[in-house]
């Protein structure tokens, strides 16, 4: 194992950063020799990146604690507004060095406003001689502020002409981050994901106290064993750990086993963790549910899930409008006719093919005949011939219900639900005002402008099976309207 | 008051609470009508005390219903953060990741309602739990900062509600809303404990002894649905960074499904909550119990009669759901009653009515006689007694007293027997009279109830009931009489009983019965193993069964049936046959159906065919089709467009227009000037630009003509859209 080496800070110190970052060595080091000795100039921005949880953010924060270097550690989801995290910033700058009073807030409207007090705050918290580390962590976020941030923030030690160094934390890669315009490269570095060993060995580090560490890092070998396939945040992980913990231990508690006895354990948690990775890592149940449930012995079978209660309860016309609009939404307007209209007499399924439809087919046939090198006359004369087989080939059209809901007007709405009820509807201000409770419950929702007053289109966003659940209770039969299911 | 954005929809403004003065205007509208000799004052005031009576009623009755849910909502807002309040070490809670507590509080799809529910649970969690909470609706968030900013300034309000005002906090508070971010939420709540907990050491402990030393933070979303989801992450992200700091909870209100939760939030922020599921009541059962509570009793003079009641419910489970709608259209009716009908004033309870009576004048004793009901009673008497009726007030008021009372005693009979019936019907399969009582009690006000069919299968059913069912429903309808308070039910219970008692004593004669007999069938059946003589006496065997005469238990329930059959005759006859059912009953859906079920559509055609209709202005009155020049540009034009078929031609239109416009001019008005030549131009165009806008569409193909899509339902007639 490489041990972090670095003339500027002592062995002991060293060796306490390693314990306390484990498997991030290469990454420490790294980072060491970019800061470079206190006084020294660092490289003006570092772009850190790496999946969820692989330590970032930890690596960070502990490696300027103990080093005990001059830092502002700033959340950019938390600092919504650039006004909002240039006044964080200076905030923690004032009492970073120094733990006098507060002083006054002072209000810094844009970045030049801010390279101004940053300087000041500098030179009056005696900075100068060491470098300053201010991490934007989510730094993703920035993107969404003014265009200039992001830029003049990787620039700051030329703006400002300081010794500081500007980290950015992030999930995504450089790339996405560059403006159009360009700007100064950032030093990128990256942090890979946790594999399954150094997830063992950093989840069996903090075992508890009453137990050994072998025991501890037995539960945690099953538990990966469980979860390493759905699961490697680290953080989930380790509240999974101790979440079911208690249920690990139960049999050594009552004595029907020892500590050793692996196998006894293993049968005695592995169903269990099964039952979490369908309950409490979906946030079916609440892991204080779940507590307990373990506590009480009781079956999990007796909570329902979140996603048990599907149903939903709607007045009559709102289920029959529901069921208009996810008409309206997936099948084609041409059809109408055929599926509302008394007597449309018999119209076959071909029949209703696009003639765009079609005309793709003769495209694609004309194409496959031109590379084999025979001439244009033929190839049309062969695409009409063809047409037939083809259009029996090629018959199923693209499913509607692949495509996703189709906006359709509120007059279409209206018109289809008037036909699907069995008696007559008067068109009161009820049935508008349901739709519009409609489009506030997500079940539909509006295309296009809000304040279009005249004219306004919907989409459904119901699935299929809720659908078919609400048209089941009121006795109507949606399979046999749609266009797709013809 | 504003409405915040241009959309399609009614606002309705409710008057502000602090109009008092306006209760005097509306008794005066009371009056406005009718002539002051029909007590209107009297009636306003009856109204008045009826309404209110009512209204504390309904509000116990929510009170009560979600109770339940509150409780359970509070225990786990106790539950939550107690972790918090002891401050432990213990290994697993320092090594779990801190979860937000989140109530996820399905409310159903009557938004209408909710915010009802959810003032009341804001009052009993600030009774009980916490003096901070922040109540949040989706269209005042449309960013993070709009809802940090809104959460602020009502946390820090309801501080300053609390505790007396103090200048510091007014300086803390216009300070903070410059800086409107999370720490200074979590400074502003640092500030406030440290504060109450000083002051709880200092003082006794009086007002803030309810709450712990660090309460909960509560911040409820009203309406999940409508919340962006950057906004709920980002805030979700946010607070769970401080939830070491800042005990937050958060309370979902969810409309349709806790699945919209998965739907709205991604895997990575729902995993800082912990989410618990709380169900309030459905609003179905809601209404039956208002419904139960509100109509089916005696405690009320006032009653709804059929049609009323079936339109109030048809827009309940065809179109709102909402009960807040349904009580609002009960008072309605209510004050309809008392407006319309003169004799509201004896609609009070039964004993001030019998006074009312006394003080009647002339006028209103007319009004008595003119009652249809009370004409259908005068022809029933004898002639001697008819005179009297029609002469004599003095006479007439004492019957009215009279009848009073029996409508009374109907009522209370009526409501009885009504769930005795329904304990029967609401087992029986198929359910012939309808599941809830509801269906029940307007089957019976809608007709004698035991002329319909359903009533015979009903019969018929019971009549098929085994023992152990009809038991258990006798015991139930002994339960209904006696806790009722009729005075004729004596006799009913007494014979009730003696039923049950004959059931009692069959159980164990039959069954010796029983036994004896299918033994002595079994025997035969063992004797012969013949197979052509085994085939001979189970045909004997079902005939003499066919035949057989009843046993006893079968003659028992027979009878039982029929004193239900009888109980139902006598008590459950339609209130339309009952006389002076005037007084009590409200029976003009037709209004009511007015004033609830706005077609805007159908207005709107009315308004431009017969602008009469709505402008009262007697030059516009015509009878029959033809088109009056005096009417707004728009009506002509329009009605003229409704002459044609789908598409219009422009210039017959308006040349239509023109003749219609100058018709009374007539031939001597033939030298129009060029002046006014403008003006009808102008006057058509801005006619068309009317309804172009508002109803008409330009048709694309053919520039020259107008089409007449507007009103589809219109077009949907006309062009035969059918079920298939």
């Amino acid at each position: 194992m490489p041990n972090l080496e670095h003339p500027a800070y002592p062995a002991d110190t060293l060796l306490h950063l390693e314990s306390l970052m484990p498997c991030r060595e290469s990454q420490v080091s790294m980072l060491l020799s970019i800061f470079g000795e206190r006084q020294q100039f660092s490289f003006p921005s570092i772009f850190i990146y790496g999946h969820t949880s692989s330590g970032k953010t930890y690596v960070m924060q502990t490696l300027l604690n103990t080093l005990q270097l001059p830092h502002v550690f700033v959340n950019c989801v938390e600092y919504f507004t650039s006004r909002l995290l240039l006044e964080e910033i200076l905030i923690q700058l004032q009492s970073c060095s120094s733990e006098t009073e507060q002083t006054s807030h002072v209000p810094c409207d844009n970045f030049n406003d801010f390279v101004r007090l940053f300087k000041q705050a500098v030179v009056s918290r005696k900075l100068q001689d060491q470098t300053l580390y201010i991490v934007l962590d989510r730094a993703e976020q920035l993107r969404e502020m003014e265009a200039n941030i992001l830029p003049a923030f990787l620039r700051l030690q030329e703006l400002t002409d300081r010794n500081v160094t500007v980290v950015l934390l992030s999930e995504i890669v450089w790339e996405l981050f560059r403006p159009n315009t360009g700007c100064f490269e950032p030093l990128t570095l990256y942090f890979p994901d946790y594999s399954i060993g150094h997830l063992q060995k950093i989840l069996s580090q903090n075992h508890p106290p009453e137990y050994s560490a072998d025991f501890y890092a037995a539960y945690i070998n099953i538990l990966l064993g469980v979860f390493y396939m759905v699961c490697r945040d680290l953080k989930e992980l380790q509240h999974l750990a101790v979440l079911n913990f208690s249920k690990y231990c139960e049999p050594v508690v009552r004595g029907e086993a020892n500590e050793r006895d692996t196998r006894k354990l293993w049968k005695n948690i592995e169903p269990h963790l099964k039952k979490a990775m369908q309950t409490v890592y979906l946030r079916e149940i609440s892991s204080s549910q779940w507590e307990r449930l373990q506590h009480d012995d009781g079956e999990p079978g007796q909570l329902k899930g979140l996603s048990a209660h599907t149903h939903v309860e709607l007045p009559y016309y709102s289920k029959f409008l529901l069921i208009a609009a996810y008409l309206a939404s997936y099948n084609p307007v041409r059809t109408d006719k055929r599926f509302f209209l008394k007597h449309h007499g018999k119209i076959r399924k071909t029949n209703f093919l696009k003639k765009h439809e079609k005309q793709t087919i003769c495209y694609r046939v004309g194409a496959k005949n031109r590379t084999e090198g025979i001439t244009k006359e033929r190839t049309v004369n062969e695409g009409n011939s063809n047409k037939c087989n083809v259009t029996k080939i090629n018959g199923q059209k693209t499913s509607n219900h692949l495509l996703g809901p189709k906006p359709f007007p509120l007059d279409r709405l209206l018109a289809i639900l008037y036909s699907i009820v069995d008696n007559r509807v008067a068109p009161t201000a009820n049935i508008f005002s349901q739709i519009t409770s409609l489009v506030t419950l997500q079940l539909l929702s509006v295309v296009g402008h809000n304040d279009q007053l005249d004219g306004p289109r919907y989409k459904c966003t119901v699935s299929l099976d809720f659908i078919r659940a609400i048209a089941r209770t009121v006795n109507f039969d949606i399979i046999k309207y749609l266009y797709d299911f013809l | 008051m504003s409405t915040c954005s241009v959309s399609k929809g009614c606002f309705v403004f409710k008057p502000s609470p602090k109009k008092r003065k306006l209760s005097q205007k509306t008794a005066n509208y009371f009056g406005e009508r009718n002539n002051a000799s029909e007590d209107t004052d009297l009636r306003f005031v009856t109204c008045q005390s009826l309404w209110n009576q009512i209204k504390s009623e309904t509000e116990q009755i929510q009170e009560d219903l979600n109770k339940q849910l509150f409780d359970n909502l509070v225990s786990f807002l106790r539950r939550s953060h107690s972790e918090f309040q002891e401050k432990t070490t213990k290994w697993t809670c320092r090594m779990k990741s801190r979860e937000i507590p989140t109530a996820a509080l399905v409310l159903g799809v009557n938004v209408t309602d909710h915010d009802l529910t959810f003032r009341s649970l804001s009052e009993v969690l600030q009774n009980n739990i916490t003096p901070y909470i922040a109540l949040l609706e989706a269209k005042d968030c449309p960013g993070i900062k709009n809802l940090i900013q809104k959460l602020m300034g009502q946390l820090m309000n309801c501080y300053i509600d609390v505790d007396s005002l103090e200048d510091e906090d007014h300086v803390q508070v216009s300070q903070n809303r410059i800086r409107c971010s999370m720490t200074s939420i979590i400074s502003w709540y640092q500030n406030v404990t440290k504060k109450t907990d000083s002051e709880t050491r200092s003082k006794k402990r009086t007002s803030s002894s309810r709450h712990w030393q660090s309460p909960p933070v509560v911040v409820i979303f009203k309406d999940m649905e409508s919340f962006t989801t950057k906004v709920l992450q980002d805030f979700i992200v946010i607070s769970s960074q401080h939830i070491r700091e800042l005990p937050l909870v958060l309370i979902f209100g969810i409309a349709t499904s806790p699945m919209i939760i998965h739907s709205l939030l991604p895997h990575s922020v729902s995993s800082l909550l912990c989410i618990e599921l709380f169900q309030s009541l459905s609003c179905k059962e809601h209404l039956s119990t208002i419904i139960d509570k509100l109509l089916l009793t005696a405690q009320f003079p006032f009653k709804l009669g059929e049609k009323v009641l079936q339109v109030l419910i048809n827009i309940f489970l065809y179109h709102d759901f909402s009960v807040q709608n349904f009580i609002k259209g009960f008072q309605l009716c209510i004050v309809e009653h008392f407006y319309s009908q003169p004799l509201s004033v004896l609609c009070c309870p039964l004993v001030d009515a019998k006074k009312r009576v006394n003080s009647l004048s002339r006028d209103q004793c007319e009004n008595i006689r003119r009652l249809p009901s009370f004409r259908r009673y005068v022809e029933n008497q004898v002639s001697e007694k008819q005179i009297l009726l029609l002469t004599a007030d003095n006479f007439l008021k004492e019957i009215t007293q009279k009848l009073l009372e029996d409508l009374h005693v109907y009522h209370e009979n009526y409501v009885s027997v009504l769930r005795c019936l329904h304990v029967f019907t609401s087992s029986l399969p198929k359910y012939p009279l309808g599941k809830q009582i509801r269906e029940l009690h307007c089957a019976c006000l809608e007709n004698q109830v035991w002329q319909t069919e359903e009533y015979e299968s009903f019969l018929q059913l019971a009549r098929m009931l085994n023992k152990s069912d009809l038991v258990t429903m006798l015991e139930q309808c002994v339960e209904i009489f006696v806790s009722s308070s009729g005075k004729e039910f004596d006799k009913i219970v007494e014979k009730l009983k003696e039923f049950l008692t004959q059931f009692q004593e069959l159980e164990v004669a039959e069954a010796f019965q029983e036994r004896d007999g299918s033994v002595s069938a079994q025997k035969e059946l063992q004797k012969k193993t013949d197979l052509y003589h085994l085939q001979k006496t189970l045909l004997e065997l079902k005939e003499s069964r066919r035949s057989r005469k009843l046993t006893k238990f079968e003659m028992l329930r027979f009878e039982v049936v029929e004193y239900i059959d009888s109980l139902v005759r006598a008590h459950l006859v339609p209130a339309d046959h009952k006389t002076l059912h005037e007084i009590v009953y409200f029976n003009t859906a037709s209004v009511l159906r007015g004033h609830l079920n706005a077609a805007p559509r159908v207005a709107l055609h009315t308004s431009l065919n017969n602008p009469y209709c709505y402008l009262k202005n007697q030059a516009l009155k015509n009878d029959g089709g033809n088109i009056s020049n005096k009417a707004p540009d728009i009506c002509i034009v329009y009605k003229l467009h409704l002459e044609c078929g789908r598409l219009i031609n422009l210039v017959d239109w308006l040349e239509a227009f023109s003749t219609v416009v100058t018709a009374v001019e007539g031939p001597n008005a033939d030298a129009t000037s060029s002046d006014q030549r403008l003006d009808f131009v102008a006057g058509v165009l801005a006619a068309w630009k009317e309804l172009n806008c508002r109803i008409l569409n330009q048709h694309q193909q053919k520039q020259r003509h107008y089409s007449s899509h507007i009103f589809q339902w219109n077009y949907c007639q006309k062009s035969d859209l059918k079920v298939s």
